[in-house]
C-alpha cells in the first residue's frame, strides 16, 4: 500500500535522490544499524514493554487486566496530578506563546531589541533544576528575603496601608475592652470630657516614625477630647498608670471611631502626640480602636502554599520558556511581507488593527507550532515541580511525570507507574501523527 | 467584543459621525496608539528587568555569606557591598562530592553528544543518499520517536540496565541520552543531507570516491552548520537534565544536577551549597549559549517539535 501511493504521486519526476553510488545494501545496513539498534533497544522496546507492564500488577507475576488504569482516575494523588497536568497545558503553553507574540512584536520597535531578546532567551540554556533554585529564591515567603513578596508587598502597601499596632493592647485597669479585633470604651464618652485610652505591648523599633511625647488631654467643652498613647508603665512608683508620663509616646495615626449603637457617628486620627478631637455628634458614644489598627503587617503572598504552588512554578515555566517562543515567532515575524503591513496602515487602520488583522493570522501557523511543542513539553514536566514545590505542598503541585516518578522509583509501584507512561504516550501520538503526515509530503519530493 | 468595536468603528472613516455617537476605538487600540514611543520602551525595559533579576539573585546570592543570606534578602548588597565573598565557592570547590558531580556532568555529556553526532550523521546520511527498501517509512518512523516521552523508558530501562549491569554506570546515562538524543538528530541531519546538491556526490564518485570516503570527506564537511546545531542542542540537553541521571545514576556517577538536588529538602539550611552550585552548573550553558547563539537559535527552530 505504502508503494502503491508513493509511486502514483512520484511518477512523473524522477527520483531525485537516487543514490549516487549505487550503494550495495549491507553498506546502507551498516550505516544504519547503530542508529537503529540504539532507537530499538532504549525507545521502541521501552514503549512495548510499558504497554505490557501496565496490565501487570505491582510483582509483575499476576496479570491485572486494567486494574492500573482505573487507578489513573482514582487514585488522589493521581488525580491531582492530573488535574495540574491540565491546569499545566491549558495556561502555560497559551501565556508563553502569548507573551512571546508581544514581545517579538514590541522589540521590533526598539533599538536595542536583539538585547532584550538575549535576555529572555537566555533562560532555555540553563537547567530546570537550576531554574528552580533561582525561583526557590525568588519565591521565599519572607519577604525580607523573596523578591516576589518584596515587590508584591511592597505594592501592597502602597495601596493599602499597613497597620502601625500590631500588638497594641490593653494594660491593667484599663477603660477598654478588646471588641472585634479592636477595642472600645467600657462607658460611654460625653462631650467636656477628656478622655484616654492607653494601650502597651507595642515594641519600641515598631512606633511610628512621627510618634512624638504624649500629652494629657485637655477639656473642651464643646467637644470630646482625648489622647492615645503607649502606657508604658515601668513598675511600682515609676509612671503613672492611665496618665501619659514625660517617657511615653502617643501613638501617631491611630484611628478612633465613635460608635453609637453600632453606627459610626465621628472619626479621627491621632496626631503625633496621641491627642485627638471629636466634635460633639459623638457626645454619649462609645469609642472603638478598630481592629485596622492592629492588623499584623502584611506579609505577602505563600506562594509555595498548596493553593498558589502551581500558578507559581507555572510562572517559573514562563520565565525560562518565553525567550522560545518569541524568537520562534520573530523568526516568522522576519517572513511577513512588509508591504502587507504598510497596506494596511495606509488604509487608516490603528496598529491595534494591523496586529489583530494582519500579524496574528498570517502568524497563526508558527503560534499553532509553538503552542503545541509547548504542550507536548509541559505534559512531561518534572523538573521544576520536583526542585520548586517544597515537601509540605508537593502533592498539591503533583503532575503526571512527577507521579510516575513517585510511583516507579520510590514507592515500587511499576504497573502503575507504567500506566501513567502509556497515558502520556497516548497524549503525544496525535502530534507523533501530525508530525509524520507533514513530513511524509516533504519527504516525497 | 473589542475586535468587533474596531471594525465597525474606524477601520475607514467614510462617514462622518453621528453627533452624539463618537465611534469608540476598543481599549486595547488605545492602549496600543499610546504604546507608540516611550511606553514599549518603558514596558521592554521592566519586562527585561523581570528577565534578569531573578538570576542576579542568584548570582548574589551564591556570594553572601549564608548567615547574612538567612538574615536578609540578596539586594542588602547594594547598600553593603562588603558582604560579597567566594567563600561559598572555595567551600564547593573543596568538596569531592561536587567536584566529583561536574566530572561526571562532563563525562556524560561529551559522550552523549559525540555519539548523537557520529551515530545520528551515519544514519542521516543513510536516510537522504542511499537506496533501501522502505526507507522513507523508516525515516517517517524514526521522526514519529521524536516526541516520546523520556519517562516511558524510564523503569523499563532501568530493569534493563539492571539485568545487564550497567544500572549506576555513567555508561548506561550516556546510552540513554544517546538513544532519545537519535531521532531529533535524524531528523535534522537527514533534512540536511538532503539538500546537498546531487552534482558534487556525482563529481566525487566519477573521481572514485567510494561511499566512505564519500561521506568522511565531501558530506560531513559540508555538514558544519547543521552538526553545530545538533551538538549545542544535545549538549545543552544532556548536560541540563536531571531526570534520567536520578533514576540511572548512583552516588558515584552522579551529575551535578542530581548532587544539588539532594540538597534541596533542607533549601534554606544548604543555600550556600545550592546557590553557587546551580550558578557552576549554568556556567558552561550560558557560556555555549553565548558563543553560539545562531546555532543554538536555529537548532531549537529545527527542533520545534521535541
Amino acid at each position: 500500500m505504502a508503494s502503491a501511493t508513493a509511486g502514483a504521486r512520484k511518477a512523473p519526476a524522477p527520483r531525485s535522490r537516487k543514490s549516487v553510488t549505487g550503494t550495495r545494501r549491507s553498506v546502507a545496513a551498516l550505516f544504519l544499524l547503530p542508529a537503529l539498534v540504539l532507537l530499538g533497544a532504549l525507545v521502541v522496546y521501552p514503549i512495548g514493554y510499558s504497554v505490557v507492564r501496565s496490565f501487570y500488577d505491582q510483582s509483575g507475576d499476576g496479570f491485572a487486566g486494567i486494574d492500573n488504569y482505573k487507578e489513573l482516575f482514582t487514585d488522589d494523588g493521581i488525580r491531582t496530578a492530573l488535574k495540574n497536568n491540565i491546569i499545566w497545558v491549558v495556561f502555560a503553553p497559551t501565556v508563553t506563546t502569548a507573551l512571546g507574540l508581544i514581545f517579538a512584536v514590541l522589540t521590533e520597535r526598539v533599538r536595542w531589541g536583539t538585547a532584550f531578546k538575549l535576555v529572555v532567551f537566555m533562560p532555555m540554556a540553563i537547567s530546570m533544576l537550576a531554574a528552580g533554585i533561582i525561583f526557590r529564591l525568588v519565591y521565599d515567603q519572607d519577604p525580607d528575603k523573596g523578591v516576589a513578596n518584596a515587590v508584591w508587598v511592597g505594592v501592597h502597601d502602597t495601596f493599602a496601608q499597613s497597620s502601625a499596632f500590631p500588638k497594641a493592647h490593653p494594660g491593667r485597669r484599663s477603660p477598654l475592652v478588646a471588641r472585634d479585633g479592636g477595642f472600645v470604651t467600657r462607658q460611654p464618652v460625653h462631650t467636656g470630657e477628656a478622655v484616654t485610652l492607653p494601650l502597651v505591648g507595642v515594641a519600641p523599633g515598631q512606633m511610628p516614625d512621627g510618634a512624638k511625647k504624649a500629652v494629657a488631654p485637655g477639656a473642651d467643652p464643646g467637644k470630646i477630647t482625648g489622647t492615645t498613647w503607649q502606657d508604658f508603665t515601668r513598675g511600682k512608683g515609676v509612671g503613672t498608670l492611665g496618665a501619659p508620663d514625660p517617657t511615653e509616646l502617643g501613638y501617631a495615626g491611630m484611628r478612633i471611631e465613635a460608635v453609637k449603637d453600632g453606627k459610626v457617628v465621628a472619626s479621627a486620627t491621632a496626631a503625633g502626640d496621641g491627642t485627638f478631637t471629636l466634635p460633639a455628634k459623638a457626645d454619649g458614644a462609645l469609642l472603638r480602636l478598630p481592629a485596622s489598627n492592629f492588623k499584623e503587617p502584611y506579609n505577602g503572598l505563600d506562594w509555595l502554599g498548596p493553593s498558589l504552588v502551581t500558578p507559581a512554578i507555572i510562572g517559573s515555566y514562563i520565565w525560562m520558556w518565553a525567550g522560545f517562543a518569541m524568537v520562534l515567532v520573530a523568526a516568522g515575524l522576519a517572513g511577513v511581507p512588509r508591504e502587507l503591513l504598510e497596506a494596511a496602515r495606509v488604509d487608516g487602520a490603528t496598529e491595534w488593527q494591523v496586529f489583530r488583522r494582519v500579524t496574528v493570522p498570517l502568524l497563526a501557523p508558527v503560534l499553532a507550532v509553538v503552542t503545541v511543542t509547548l504542550m507536548i513539553n509541559v505534559l512531561k514536566i518534572f523538573d521544576l515541580v520536583f526542585i520548586i514545590a517544597p515537601g509540605s505542598s508537593q502533592d498539591d503541585a503533583n503532575v503526571l511525570a512527577l507521579e510516575l516518578y513517585r510511583k516507579g522509583f520510590s514507592e515500587d509501584q511499576p504497573g502503575v507507574a507504567s500506566a501513567i507512561a502509556v497515558f502520556l504516550l497516548l497524549l503525544v501520538i496525535p502530534v507523533m501523527w501530525f508530525n509524520i503526515r507533514r513530513l511524509r509530503r516533504e519527504v516525497r519530493r | 467584543m473589542t475586535t468587533h468595536a474596531g471594525s465597525a468603528g474606524s477601520v475607514r472613516k467614510t462617514a462622518p459621525p453621528v453627533e452624539g455617537v463618537t465611534p469608540r476605538e476598543p481599549l486595547a487600540a488605545r492602549i496600543v496608539e499610546k504604546l507608540g514611543g516611550g511606553l514599549v520602551r518603558v514596558l521592554l525595559l521592566v519586562v527585561g528587568l523581570f528577565w534578569l533579576v531573578p538570576t542576579i539573585g542568584l548570582l548574589i546570592s551564591s556570594l553572601r555569606p549564608p548567615d547574612e543570606m538567612s538574615a536578609s534578602g540578596w539586594w542588602k548588597v547594594f547598600s553593603e557591598p562588603s558582604q560579597l565573598t567566594f567563600d561559598s565557592y572555595q567551600k564547593l570547590l573543596e568538596n569531592s562530592d561536587i567536584t566529583n558531580s561536574i566530572l561526571n556532568t562532563v563525562l556524560i555529556t561529551v559522550p552523549a553528544t559525540l555519539l548523537v553526532v557520529i551515530v545520528g550523521s551515519l544514519a542521516g546520511y543513510a536516510f537522504a543518499w542511499m537506496e533501501f527498501p522502505g526507507r522513507d517509512w523508516w525515516f517517517l518512523a524514526v521522526v514519529g520517536l521524536l516526541v516520546v516521552p523520556v519517562q516511558v523508558a524510564l523503569i523499563p530501562i532501568a530493569e534493563l540496565f539492571g539485568k545487564i549491569g550497567l544500572f549506576g554506570s555513567i555508561l548506561g546515562v550516556v546510552l540513554f541520552h544517546t538513544g532519545f538524543g537519535l531521532p531529533f538528530a535524524v531528523f535534522l541531519l537527514r533534512n540536511f543531507f538532503a539538500e546537498i546538491p546531487r552534482e558534487l556526490l556525482e563529481a566525487a564518485r566519477l573521481d572514485g570516491a567510494g561511499e566512505l570516503r564519500l561521506f568522511f570527506r565531501v558530506v560531513m564537511p559540508l555538514a558544519g552548520p547543521a552538526v553545530a546545531s545538533l551538538a549545542i542542542f544535545q549538549f545543552l540537553w544532556v548536560w541540563n537534565d536531571m531526570l534520567v541521571a536520578l533514576v540511572f545514576t548512583d552516588a558515584d556517577s552522579q551529575p551535578i544536577t542530581v548532587a544539588l538536588q539532594t540538597q534541596v529538602r533542607q533549601f534554606g539550611n544548604n543555600i550556600d551549597v545550592l546557590a553557587p552550585g546551580a550558578f557552576i552548573s549554568m556556567v558552561i550553558p550560558l557560556a555555549v549559549f553565548f558563543a553560539f547563539q545562531r546555532q543554538f537559535v536555529s537548532g531549537v527552530m529545527a527542533g520545534a517539535v521535541k
